[in-house]
């Protein structure tokens, strides 16, 4: 196993206007590592995300990430054009809401497929018979690849906006609430799902969440964050069995047993 | 004797900043080494620390002040001050925990469940779940609950899950909290002789175990919590 992380943030900060939005966040992220974010609304988990994963710039701090060439470049110094091709080839994206990431007016097929058309796959068959292959691995039916999205279940939707991501085979996957607004029974069966592909797939992902037993299930490790700034980070069952920081303790303590 | 893990000067706290920062010490001065080939057991009252203690060691709980050095990939860690990076490659390669319930994953049968650390570690799916299929036999576990996912067992049911699940890797060091809490006499007999095979294969083992007959069977070396107890350390 290499040590060398795949990812390593330094001082990242976002300021919008006078407001706060994440302030001097640091953290390396190796290959095949999961690391969660949590914290409640405006705590600047996805101004964290969005910063790395250059949907947004950051007011100050750097980001670099290894290349599959071994080299790290620093992500916001490269133009537009290379950070489109790291985010449709080495990254994905997955979006709490299923509709930002698919298409929703061409077919389940097309919306596999045209990823791997952005890499370079130009043979029909061939691409097809990859999303064939990948919708069955999100647990959806072969007869519904000419179906489109529009026709989909909200938890089937968001199957497909994973099996879209994963298909160009990515070593890192920026995840924003993935289980969010979907029914419980759906939701299990999602992160069952997400937790089989990370663990086959070796990915590393950064998982923005609010719910604790989702970063539980699916982290090693994890990052608190409130009013923009970390304040506690760890093994993720060290932070959860053993909380430190005043507010980790509050969030700890507010999950409903059931 | 070899000694894989030594612990010096421990101590652990818990402050609770929801109840106007109270400190409620747990244990002070913790201070003893495992060997392997052994199985030393932790010994005293509830409340005692002793849970606390395989906590740490297995950095599942911050340790306050102290060492915990560990032998690890041919060389020695402070697991009181490691990564979390080091932290999982020590849980991967080198310390094994039998907790005292199973915490279950919606979907996953109960022989993954068994056989996923080896499959963690890069062993073959199918030589795992052989490993996994003879541990449950082993532990008499009905077959046809083998491809069930466990949360739906009984107590007794899911403590067998996590037996083998904790034993079926070849950890050098293996930490057992009341692995026979919830088992019937005949299931204890087997862990009692589980624990005998490690011993023989040089494992250096730590529990907890609250059942007199099954302490009396494993332990070589009783370590008394309470001298551990945090007023002490002053006296």
């Amino acid at each position: 196993m290499t040590d060398e992380p795949l990812l390593r943030v330094s001082a990242l900060s976002k300021f919008y206007g006078s407001r706060v939005g994440c302030d001097n966040v640091s953290f390396d992220l190796s290959p095949g590592e999961v690391l969660a974010v949590v914290g409640e609304s405006g705590s600047g988990k996805t101004t964290v995300l969005n910063c790395l994963s250059t949907r947004l710039l950051p007011s100050s701090g750097t980001a670099s990430y290894r290349m599959r060439d071994g080299q790290f470049r620093e992500l916001y110094r490269m133009s537009e054009a290379e950070r489109r091709f790291l985010m449709r080839t080495d990254w994905g994206f997955v979006h709490q809401n299923p509709a930002d990431g698919l298409r929703m007016t061409v077919s389940a097929g097309a919306n596999v497929g045209e990823r791997l058309m952005a890499v370079g796959d130009r043979h029909y068959g061939k691409i097809r018979a990859t999303a064939v292959d990948w919708l069955s691995r999100v647990e959806i039916d072969e007869d519904r690849i000419d179906d489109e999205p529009r026709a989909f279940s909200g938890g089937m939707r968001q199957r497909l906006q994973i099996a879209r991501n994963l298909v160009t085979g990515p070593r890192l996957v920026f995840m924003d609430e993935p289980t969010g607004g979907l029914d419980v029974s759906v939701q299990a069966r999602l992160l069952d799902l997400l937790r089989g592909l990370v663990t086959d797939l070796g990915l590393a992902a950064i998982v923005v969440t609010h719910d604790l037993a989702v970063a539980r299930l699916l982290s090693q490790r994890m990052m608190v964050m409130k009013d923009g700034r970390v304040v506690e980070s760890g093994l993720t069952d060290r932070v959860l069995d053993d909380p430190r920081a005043p507010y980790t303790q509050l969030l700890v303590s507010s999950i409903l047993q059931v | 004797m070899p000694t894989p893990l030594v612990v010096s000067d421990v101590a652990k706290s818990f402050t609770m900043h929801l109840r106007d920062g109270i400190k409620l010490p747990v244990v002070a001065g913790v201070s003893f080494s495992i060997r392997a080939g052994e199985c030393t057991v932790l010994g005293g009252p509830s409340g005692a620390g002793k849970s606390s203690i395989l906590k740490m060691l297995y950095g599942n709980y911050a340790v306050d002040e102290g060492q915990i050095i560990v032998k690890h990939d041919d060389g020695l860690i402070d697991l009181a001050t490691a990564s979390p990076r080091t932290v999982l490659s020590i849980r991967r390669q080198t310390i094994g925990y039998v907790s005292q319930f199973l915490r279950t994953v919606p979907r996953v049968s109960a022989l993954d469940v068994v056989a996923e650390p080896l499959v963690e570690r890069g062993e073959d799916r199918e030589n795992a779940r052989g490993k996994a299929r003879a541990l449950l036999a082993q532990l008499n576990l009905p077959e046809k609950l083998w491809a069930l996912p466990p949360a739906t067992f009984s107590g007794g049911e899911q403590q067998r899950v996590n037996i083998a699940r904790g034993f079926i890797t070849e950890h050098p060091i293996l930490l057992l909290d009341e692995p026979t809490a919830s088992l019937d006499a005949r299931n204890r007999d087997v862990v009692i002789e589980l624990i005998a095979a490690k011993k023989a294969a040089g494992v250096a083992l730590l529990g907890i175990f609250h059942d007199q007959d099954v302490r009396e069977a494993v332990a070589d070396r009783i370590i008394d919590v309470t001298a551990f107890a945090p007023g002490k350390i002053a006296a």
